[in-house]
């Protein structure tokens, strides 16, 4: 997804862009997560930032190509169940609000005017309009199609070819030698892979989500309904599995249960504990969910930095090397942020954000002590 | 609930003779079907109160079936063998030391929880059939050849008198017989197999003198009932305002493209298709067993590469009962080493063993002559359904691969929702795979079975929980269960 922004915001900028992947369009991470644009999630910083930028970018996209990438800004409601918890939500509230975020308190007796189906006693929520939604796979291709830029899939990147003072001439791959002057590192998740055949360090590390899908219903949940510990899940550093499923209808009518988060490497086994966590907070959230069936569920890798930001914008260690990854679980909706400031910064333009949280070379080199934060 | 053991999935030929081999040495086995009777697909029994004439006047092997039924009533009766009827599996849990749990599902909705704790599980949950499509094959009418077969079986009616069987594969010949012998008209049984490849692997055929016989009997079967044989020949269109009147059928050059001119109607109420059968993966997979292809691993032993469980017939590759039923045998009989941590030895088995070796060389035969059409999808048009469940369009899939870059199975269905319905790609896939013209993958369904979240949120409560013992914190249920917020 997100070299697919970068290639349409390059395009755009007047570059001449090729877009290359070992797999198919989307057969990374973007083809197995789900797509939520949210700032709800997000606490005033430079994430909330890239999201509110990107979610103006996206409503634009939308103008464009809203339905084929089925763009719909349906907003998110986050609920607590007791006092405490949305004290501290609507505390949570407040800052982002100060940030330019909208969010509306809602009280426990509108609730379930909001969402019909919401399970009784919870204490209140907050309502964030400006949460929206795109369908992942369809956006990439989409967006990759509406930039012009040649896509060449099936091509593994192998080398990264460098010229006179170190500087990027390029790449070499299975299908041969790609030359250009600029190359951008958006291989999410194996970023850090990529990183190294330019003989730089950028420790992207996977992260293990599962989302769960249930039969097709008619529209029964409206929002993308989750409870509040979901935000502090975000931000942390433990490596326990953590669970607040997002809970939202498609329009197509399945309900999309997600997701998990777990430090595990790259194990594809099926975990039950994981799947039963997403069951046990859906039906919690909506009790009618319990009779309803799940088909099938999917899991993916989320692209992590050790600071939980991603990595964006030239590297100085490597003249012409730019990167962009390690979105980890909002790589969908940063990406059109993203896109747009690696755009302005490879035309020498001045971005639209402060771009130093990102920097890339920000995480020293291996042999320096160890990063505390890794070693969890 | 009962006392670790054996938990055999699948009561067919293959879990059939497993279950006996490991019961009668002694293992405590619990056999598992979706099914309301013992039996799988080949020995498919009519439904109780249903007073079948003569059932063996359609199943022949009749003796063999007796000899399976009547000793799984022995090893049920003296408590060896506890056999579930109408539970369908979703899911097989590995718990490390602890062993595995089966969980499936039971009552008359599927919506209630049952477990089965094991120590060894055997997955003999043979296959299903492949249908490909053509225009005009969901109309209804147009059945599947095991659909038309099972209809038989279970003493239930045909939706009309004049049928057309076509497709490829061996299960056409016992199909087209079959509805010829229960009184209706067959027009004409209509393989795509080239007459050339049968005189080209006419040795290797040659190699089961049993199996010409028994090709022989269908032979002079469909003679018997006047039922034209048509080699080198396909369906092309199926012709019908509501439902089902006629079939175009085509004859093919040695490419596989319809011939030029050849073309002509038959006229039919039923049209009975399939285009040979494909491995049920998704337990296997939902394990993390290796797949090779479209089969499940497994050893000379019958075990997977995944510690305690072991796969036997139709789950490991196509290949007909009597190949299932070896491979149960051997894997009952390893399980049963296995479990009394005993190294079997081969050479208890080597008859069986044999038997494998023979009719995996002769279904390997098979499968290199009864092939769909090379050039089968050419013939499906852009407006042709290719997955009923989320209609969707030949034209949309092509319109993935030629506009949008998807270069696989995964990337069309995200791009399409071909295979994200009811049926989760089981009966669509090899269709879709094949009009995008890329490699038919292996399904990841990981749920064998629809799973209500009520059930899902559950699984697992009525044992102890361990600690690390998946090396996932037990915390993460109980951490969502508290709301937090910091
Ligand atoms: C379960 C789950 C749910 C999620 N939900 C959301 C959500 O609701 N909202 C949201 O915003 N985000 C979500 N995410 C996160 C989001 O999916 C990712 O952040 C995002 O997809 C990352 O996009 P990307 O383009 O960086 O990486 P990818 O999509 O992984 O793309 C990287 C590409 O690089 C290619 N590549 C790698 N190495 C090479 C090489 N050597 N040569 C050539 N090509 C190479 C890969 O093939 C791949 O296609 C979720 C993730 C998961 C797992
Ligand atoms: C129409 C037709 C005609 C045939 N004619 C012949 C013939 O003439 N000669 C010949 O040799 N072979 C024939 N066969 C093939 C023969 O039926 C198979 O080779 C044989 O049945 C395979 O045995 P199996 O034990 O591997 O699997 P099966 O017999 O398919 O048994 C698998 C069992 O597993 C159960 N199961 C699957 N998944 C689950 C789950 N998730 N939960 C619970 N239970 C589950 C199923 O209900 C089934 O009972 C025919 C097949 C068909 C369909």
């Amino acid at each position: 997804m997100v070299g697919a922004a970068c290639a349409l915001y390059a395009a755009r900028a007047g570059l001449d862009v090729i877009v290359v992947d070992r797999g198919p369009m989307a057969g990374g991470t973007t083809g197995a997560g789900e797509g939520n644009l949210l700032v709800s999630d997000k606490e005033p910083g430079p994430e909330l930032e890239l999201a509110l930028l990107s979610g103006r970018l996206w409503a634009d996209l939308a103008e464009e190509v809203g339905d084929a990438i089925e763009y719909e800004r349906k907003g998110g409601l986050v609920v607590a169940a007791g006092p405490d918890g949305l004290e501290a939500l609507e505390k949570f509230a407040t800052g982002q609000r100060a940030a330019g975020v909208e969010a509306v308190r809602v009280d426990a007796d509108r609730l379930r005017e909001l969402e019909p189906r919401l399970a009784p006693g919870l204490a209140g929520g907050v309502l964030y309009p400006q949460d929206a939604q795109v369908m992942p796979t369809l956006a990439a291709a989409r967006l990759v199609r509406a930039s012009g830029a040649r896509l060449v899939t099936g091509a593994a990147v192998t080398g990264v070819l460098r010229g006179g003072g170190g500087a990027v001439r390029g790449v070499r791959t299975g299908l041969g030698e790609i030359h250009a002057p600029y190359v951008v590192n958006a291989a999410g998740t194996w970023g850090g892979e990529l990183a190294a055949l330019a003989g730089v360090h950028l420790p992207v590390l996977p992260r293990r989500g599962f989302v769960l899908v249930t039969e097709p219903l008619p529209r029964m949940v409206r929002h993308k309904v989750y409870a509040a510990d979901y935000v502090a899940d975000v931000a942390s550093d433990s490596a326990a599995l953590q669970t607040s499923p997002v809970v939202e209808g498609t329009a197509a009518g399945p309900v999309l249960i997600g997701a998990t988060r777990e430090r595990v490497g790259f194990d594809r086994s099926l975990s039950l504990p994981a799947l039963r966590a997403l069951a046990a907070g859906a039906t919690r959230l909506f009790p009618f969910l319990e009779r309803v069936r799940a088909m099938r569920t999917y899991f993916g890798f989320r692209p992590y930095l050790p600071d939980h930001l991603p990595a964006i914008g030239p590297d100085p260690r490597v003249p012409g090397l730019f990167h962009a990854c390690g979105h980890e679980g909002a790589g969908i909706g940063l990406s059109t942020g993203t896109g747009q400031l690696i755009a302005q910064m490879l035309a020498r333009e001045a971005p639209a954000l402060e771009p130093a949280p990102f920097r890339p070379d920000r995480f020293p080199a291996p042999g320096s002590p160890p990063d505390s934060e890794e070693a969890t | 609930m009962g006392e670790p053991g054996l938990a055999v999935i699948g009561a067919g030929p293959a879990g059939l003779a497993a279950t006996l081999a490991a019961a009668a040495r002694g293992v405590h086995v619990t056999l598992i079907d979706s099914g309301a009777q013992a039996g799988g697909q080949f020995y498919r029994q009519p439904a109780p109160g249903f007073r079948a004439r003569r059932p063996q006047a359609l199943h022949h092997q009749w003796r063999t079936w007796e000899r399976l039924r009547d000793g799984l009533d022995t090893h049920v009766r003296a408590g060896r063998v506890r056999h579930l009827t109408d539970h369908h599996v979703w899911f097989v849990e590995r718990r490390g030391a602890a062993g595995l749990t089966v969980h499936a599902l039971v009552g008359p909705e599927q919506e209630e929880p049952a477990e089965v704790h094991a120590d060894a599980v055997l997955l003999a949950t043979g296959g299903h059939e492949k249908v490909l499509p053509f225009p005009g094959w969901t109309l209804p009418g147009v059945v599947t050849a095991g659909g038309a077969q099972a209809m038989l079986k279970g003493g239930l009616v045909l939706p009309g008198r004049t049928a057309v069987v076509a497709g490829t594969g061996p299960l056409l010949l016992p199909v087209a017989t079959g509805l010829a012998a229960a009184g209706t008209t067959v027009a004409a049984l209509v393989e795509s197999a080239d007459p050339a490849a049968f005189v080209r692997r006419s040795r290797a055929l040659a190699g089961r003198p049993d199996k010409v016989a028994e090709g022989a009997r269908y032979a002079g079967l469909l003679l018997r009932h006047r039922v034209r044989t048509l080699l080198g020949h396909t369906v092309v269109q199926a012709h019908g305002a509501e439902r089902l009147e006629a079939v175009t059928i085509a004859a093919l050059d040695r490419h596989g493209r319809v011939r030029p001119a050849t073309r002509r109607r038959l006229v039919c109420e039923v049209l009975a298709v399939g285009h040979g059968m494909l491995p049920h993966t998704d337990l296997a997979d939902a394990l993390g067993c290796r797949i090779d292809g479209t089969d499940v691993y497994a050893d000379d032993e019958q075990r997977t590469d995944v510690p305690g469980v072991w796969a036997a017939g139709e789950t490991t590759g196509i290949g007909g009962s009597a190949l299932s039923l070896a491979e149960g045998h051997i894997a009952g009989r390893s399980i049963a080493a296995r479990l009394a941590g005993r190294v079997p030895d081969p050479g208890e088995w080597a008859a069986a063993a044999r038997t494998r070796e023979k009719l995996r060389a002769f279904f390997a035969a098979v499968d290199s002559v009864y092939a769909p059409p090379a050039h089968w999808a050419e013939q499906v048009t852009d407006e042709t359904v290719v997955c009923r469940c989320e209609e969707v369009s030949s034209g949309a899939v092509r319109e993935a691969v030629r506009e949008l870059g998807a270069g696989d199975l995964r990337t069309v269905k995200l791009l399409t929702r071909a295979g994200m319905g009811w049926c989760q790609g089981r009966v669509c896939g090899p269709g879709v795979a094949g009009v995008a013209g890329c490699a038919q993958a292996a399904g990841r369904t990981p749920f064998a079975r629809p799973v209500p979240l009520g059930v899902l949120a559950r699984a697992g409560e009525t044992r102890e929980p361990q600690a690390g013992e998946s090396g996932e914190p037990q915390a993460g249920a109980e951490r969502a269960a508290q709301e937090r917020h910091q």
